[in-house]
């Protein structure tokens, strides 16, 4: 789990509210981010749109630890931001996340 | 021993090429020769972002300059490819040196087809293909102008698309009974057509052209038998591709649809390969089936395996099928090869979205085809995809009920 120091922490959901492997959309002032569980039921955060063409991620298909973009099956580590290949090259921002009381924070910058 | 790789074509199958043979570990020469002067592009825009978006268009460059210098590929262009000598193995260059080769990829993709009725010409009949042509067309369709469209298929209409989003009028005539005959089953072209008329595009189908006429006004007229005559500020055919193989035909490989390569991409000679529009292959998840796809993901696929197959590392290949068009808010999206379905199985999707699964006679799943706005639809054609690639024959009535996962199928 990312334990980067974050300026603020954001509720962004509940934790049971994203099943295992996949992923949901947040919005919060004026950004978009992709919020994901993980198969082994940890949860990340990454900017909601790809970089190749600025759709939204949480439309996209979580296989492990991967998410594909839902236009042109760009690739995406959401753990580490990673680009995993055409028609992508440019890397995700990632977000530190926390799991308190069965919510689900992000730290934003 | 491999040491120097030419690649004729800088499109998206070569551009990908390229790359991948880095990443494969070739660590010899790469030559990307491209015949304009961009560097390599993306072409899906060229018919959706780069006419309707705000701002002047610039190419959806693949590989910038410091990614060429990175991976250390030399991009030739405006370079026009003359003949490939394979006795010599060597690709001759118009007012270049030849370049000598050990193996040589042909993606050089496809052209426009050509509208062949009288009257029609340069000055009165324009294409879509490249980055210059969707800069010419994006300044011809202004607000108030008439656009009318040759061919009710992909290209077409997302140009009719286009034109509405700019303001202008547009006119779509297609020759079949119905548009997007060729790849796309009727019920799907349905919703697609049906939209399209309700954003105010005019269809008519089922037409014979006669001829392209110039009005004295400097307009262009359409005629049609048994009908009256469209007339347009600019009139644009999109009646298919014909792929680029004059190279190969010259040097005597063998074609067959474009030209024709095996499971592994390779041509008639085994020291030259061929990837994306310009070949037919034979297709491992069909039997065999010689298919020749243009399509943007089956480019990329393509230069990949091509890539490997040049290398020595290649395997049959098996890629499942894929494309997408986009029109207005709505994107249709197919995976497989619907045609070869003997039973179709719907999934209600949320609002207006469709999916259909199509199911060969022996219950394998062949085919999947989708329309409604691409959130909606996306994740499932990409979860069907992958039942296709892995030849599943998935219970029909799980397909086709909403509360099972597409997900849970995958075995």
């Amino acid at each position: 789990m990312p334990t980067a120091i974050a300026a603020s922490w954001v509720e962004a959901c509940a934790a049971d509210a994203i099943d295992e492997e996949d992923v949901i959309r947040f919005d919060h002032a004026g950004r978009t981010f992709a919020i994901y569980r993980s198969p082994d039921d940890d949860y990340f955060a990454t900017d909601g749109l790809c970089t190749h063409e600025k759709v939204h991620l949480a439309d996209g298909l979580v296989m492990d630890t991967i998410i594909e973009c839902p236009k042109h099956n760009g690739r995406f580590d959401y753990t580490t931001g990673k680009a995993k290949g055409a028609p992508v090259c440019v890397d995700l921002k990632t977000y530190p996340v926390r799991v308190e009381g069965g919510k689900v924070l992000i730290g934003l910058d | 021993m491999t040491e120097r790789i030419v690649i004729v074509g800088a499109g998206e199958a070569g551009a990908r090429a390229a790359l991948a043979l880095r990443e494969n570990g070739f660590a010899g020469a790469i030559a990307l020769v491209g015949e304009e002067a961009h560097l390599p592009y993306e072409r899906p825009p060229l018919s959706k972002a780069a006419l309707i978006d705000g701002d002047a268009p610039r190419p959806a460059t693949i590989l910038t300059e410091e990614r060429l210098a990175e991976h250390g590929i030399d991009h030739v262009a405006g370079a026009s490819a003359l003949a490939i000598d394979r006795a010599a193995h060597r690709l001759t260059l118009q007012d270049r040196d030849p370049l000598p080769y050990d193996r040589l990829l042909i993606a050089t993709g496809a052209r426009a087809r050509r509208l062949a009725v009288p009257g029609a010409g340069p000055d009165n009949v324009h294409y879509l293909r490249s980055f210059g042509e969707a800069e010419a067309l994006r300044r011809r369709l202004s607000p108030g102008s008439r656009l009318v469209v040759i061919g009710g298929g992909f290209i077409g209409l997302e140009l009719a698309a286009a034109a509405r989003a700019r303001g202008a009028e547009a006119t779509v005539i297609e020759m079949a009974p119905r548009l997007l005959g060729r790849a796309v089953p009727a019920d799907l072209a349905a919703v697609i057509a049906a939209r399209h008329a309700a954003e105010g595009v005019a269809i008519i189908i089922g037409a014979a052209i006669e001829r392209i006429e110039t009005l004295p006004d400097g307009r262009h007229r359409v005629v049609l038998a048994g009908r009256d005559p469209v007339d347009g500020d600019t009139i644009v055919a999109g009646i298919g591709a014909v792929p680029e193989a004059a190279l190969a035909a010259e040097a005597g490989l063998a074609l067959d649809n474009g030209i024709a390569v095996d499971t592994h991409l390779a041509t008639s000679d085994p020291d030259i390969f061929a990837a994306g529009d310009c070949c037919s292959f034979p297709h491992a998840l069909y039997g065999g089936r010689r298919l020749r796809l243009e399509a943007w993901r089956n480019a990329q696929d393509h230069g990949n395996a091509a890539a490997k197959s040049m290398l020595g590392l290649g395997e049959p290949y098996a890629a499942v099928p894929w494309f997408w068009s986009d029109h207005y808010d709505l994107t249709l999206q197919i995976a497989g090869l619907p045609d070869e379905g003997a039973v179709t199985v719907s999934r209600p999707l949320a609002g207006d979205a469709r999916l259909d699964f199509h199911l060969a006679g022996d219950g394998r799943l062949v085919g999947a085809s989708a329309v409604g706005p691409n959130g909606a639809i996306a994740r499932e054609v990409r979860l069907a995809e992958m039942l296709i690639g892995r030849r599943a024959s998935p219970d029909p009535a799980s397909l086709a009920d909403p509360a099972v996962k597409l997900k849970s199928l995958m075995v």
